[in-house]
């Protein structure tokens, strides 16, 4: 019989990180609450670090690769921080076919970044999503949150040049 | 409990808006948040100062692409009785305000005589766009939970079964399998811990009704579990939601909460010795977690990879117990069969289809949103009628149906009425319910590269097929669709349609190579175009 590991202290005095451990305790820390935690860590944090994904193997009593497996199996989950604003090209089927790949291309050329990638000032991160639902208003983008359709590359590249 | 004293709550909860003659219906789905309909809903609210008329957010009313909506009804009437507006700014608010009893705003009315509207048959949605989807006193008051209460109070889990099977109802994620069938199944398995898991991981791109009906009427979800759970003998019950959907997973969860404080969810709901729980489980972005063993494991907290099968999840699902997994809006269909009885629901649809489906219209319509028809009506009448054919006077070239598993379907079939049946014979299928229209301006090999780069991106991995075939098949589209391409890429593709299909070890693989496979059987004139270097 294996005895149950004392549970790891908080990584840091960060408050967030007591958001992260309600969410396990609420599961009871078991380990099949491991895609709750990894969603309250990115909701807390942004993205996933090594630290945090220590932690919650720790917490959770799952080995490190585990983690890192489910982690890095999620589209949803980020390893690396975001830059300071988001710009999220959906390339569902209806956007694509009213030119979503046109976006793609032309913040490509302009900043540089693919979806995936963040522009080297940290400025920009760019995603694509697989659809967001709003396919009344395609091809949609979401920049910081907030939803922008019936877009034209010009129209974006203005949104986009307006950020700071 | 019974069906009188729920009878009776209905009736007191419907008091409570005793003085109320009109509603002011302002929609709050996903689709007209994202256009702008909380600051309307506000500034409705604000603005009213007639103590007869009641201004409330409600579910999605269809016609996405003309949010924000606002309905001003008649306080039973449903969207056919209401006067519609489309596009609604929150300065319109006192113009909105002042129709209600008075002439319409012309200048922002929708009419409701239109085909969109009168040629829909609401039996899933009937409730969404009318009721306030976080109020569960507004779910009663409509007559919710009589199908679970009478399920527990009038029938046996046998009787349940027995209306299941009559009604005909087959899975509406795609899959078309018998409903009653895949329930007796469970039921038949010892008892024990069982589960129930509502799929609610609606991964194909344009597709929407699911998030629509979790959004618009999250309790009639919930009591089709309830009743799903009671008949299979489970006690506990998951709801898997994509991340993607954080609205959804809200209302949903206030849902839970308020149906668990008033006895419909929980320990000995209504008085009886039935228990049910359910918790509510966020995917991650991964497709193929809509495949119910990949789902399953998703739900141990695992990488979201299939299995294969047999043992099928009705034997050995979640932790190896015997588990019931249907798509929300299957769950949905459940509590007026109940009701109603399998009869009343196996006399709408065609032979071998029971029922209404949902669909989301999208890409080259003019009238982009939900809607619910009976099985059996044909494509030419969802798209030409009730879309309202594409827009700018472009030409109809094809429909997409079935997202990344699905396939196209050209104008010369656009007659067949639409079951599951009919649409495999076209090598499309059903699926879950998102239908794409594309316009003569659409390449179709370009849209056949888009799925496979889906599938590519999509594909968990775990099998050689799917993984290295989807990738093969992409490089060889890519190269075709940039004419860069030899008639052997084409032989080559064939072969490779055929391998990774019949080879997969799940549906995502097994079913890639159809929107390939669907494309060269219509469109091979525009692939040889491009072998051409045309």
């Amino acid at each position: 019989m294996t005895l149950p590991q004392a549970k790891p202290p908080l990584p840091s005095e960060d408050k967030r990180w007591k958001l992260v451990n309600a969410t396990m305790r609420r599961n009871g820390y078991a380990g099949h609450a491991l895609i709750e935690a990894l969603h309250s860590i990115q909701d807390a944090f942004g993205f996933l670090d090594e630290i945090s994904l220590r932690f919650v193997a720790g917490s959770l009593d799952l080995p490190l690769s585990k983690v890192y497996g489910v982690a890095t199996f999620y589209h949803i989950f980020m390893l690396k921080p975001k830059g300071r604003h988001t710009c999220v090209v959906c390339t569902g089927t209806a956007c694509y076919i009213k030119g979503a790949g046109d976006l793609v291309d032309t913040i490509n050329a302009r900043f540089g970044v693919q979806p995936g990638g963040t522009t080297e000032d940290d400025r920009l991160s760019v995603l694509a999503a697989r659809c967001v639902g709003a396919c009344g208003l395609a091809p949609a983008v979401v920049v910081d949150g907030e939803l922008h359709g019936k877009l034209t590359a010009e129209t974006l590249m203005t949104r986009l040049e307006e950020l700071n | 409990m019974h069906l009188d004293d729920l009878a009776e709550l209905a009736e007191q909860y419907r008091a409570l808006d005793a003085g109320i003659t009109h509603e002011v219906r302002v929609c709050v789905a996903a689709a007209c948040q994202s256009t702008g309909s909380l600051p309307v809903l506000e500034a409705l609210t604000q603005a009213n100062t007639d103590d007869c008329c009641k201004v409330k957010g409600v579910g999605c009313m269809g016609l996405c692409s003309a949010g924000p909506m606002v309905a001003v009804a008649p306080k039973d009437g449903g969207i056919p009785e209401s006067v519609l507006y489309r596009e609604v700014k929150p300065e319109d608010a006192a113009e909105v305000l002042a129709s209600v009893g008075g002439p319409l705003v012309e200048r922002l009315h929708c009419p409701t005589d239109q085909p969109f509207f009168t040629r829909q048959m609401r039996i899933v949605r009937e409730h969404s766009g009318i009721i306030d989807p976080d109020s569960f006193k507004g779910y009663v008051a409509v007559g919710g939970y009589a199908g679970l209460i009478k399920a527990l109070t009038e029938m046996t889990p046998a009787d349940v079964l027995r209306e299941m099977t009559t009604s005909g109802l087959r899975g509406r994620g795609g899959g078309g399998y018998p409903t009653g069938l895949k329930w007796s199944t469970i039921a038949k398995m010892p008892p024990g811990q069982k589960y129930v898991i509502c799929n609610g991981d609606e991964g194909d791109p344009g597709a929407f009704m699911d998030r629509a009906v979790l959004e618009s009427d999250p309790h009639r979800v919930l009591e089709g579990m309830a009743i799903a759970a009671y008949a299979v003998g489970a006690s506990k019950g998951y709801v898997y939601v994509r991340a993607e959907y954080p609205l959804a997973v809200e209302r949903l969860t206030t849902a839970i909460k308020k149906a668990k404080r008033a006895g419909f969810i929980g320990n000995k709901i209504a008085d009886t010795q039935f228990s049910f729980e359910v918790e509510i489980r966020l995917g991650a972005g991964a497709f193929v977690c809509g495949e119910e063993t990949a789902l399953m494991a998703s739900i141990e907290g695992l990488r979201g990879q299939p299995r294969p099968r047999p043992p099928y999840p009705a034997e050995s699902g979640l932790w190896g117990c015997p588990t019931l997994i249907n798509n929300v809006e299957t769950f949905a269909n459940i509590a007026p069969i109940i009701t109603n009885g399998g009869e009343w629901f196996a006399g709408i649809g065609t032979e071998k289809s029971k029922g209404t489906k949902v669909f989301a219209l999208a890409g080259s319509i003019s009238h982009i949103g939900l809607i619910e028809v009976p099985m059996g009506i044909t494509l030419r009448e969802i798209i030409e009628e009730i879309g309202g054919g594409c827009p700018g006077g472009k030409a109809f070239k094809a429909v997409q149906t079935g997202g990344p598993s699905g396939g196209c379907i050209p104008a010369q079939h656009l007659d067949i009425g639409v079951d599951y049946d009919s649409l495999k014979t076209l090598g499309t299928m059903m699926g879950s319910g998102g239908m794409i229209v594309m316009d003569e301006t659409c390449d179709m090999v370009d849209v056949a590269r888009y799925f496979m780069e889906f599938c590519m991106t999509e594909s968990c991995g775990k099998c050689t097929p799917c993984r290295t075939g989807t990738w093969q098949m992409h490089e060889l589209l890519d190269r075709i669709a940039k004419s860069r391409g030899t008639p052997k890429d084409l032989v080559l593709l064939e072969e490779l349609c055929e391998v990774v299909q019949a080879t997969s070890l799940c549906g995502l693989g097994q079913s890639a190579p159809n929107p390939v496979l669907s494309t060269l059987r219509y469109f091979r004139d525009e692939y040889e175009e491009k072998l051409a270097g045309r």
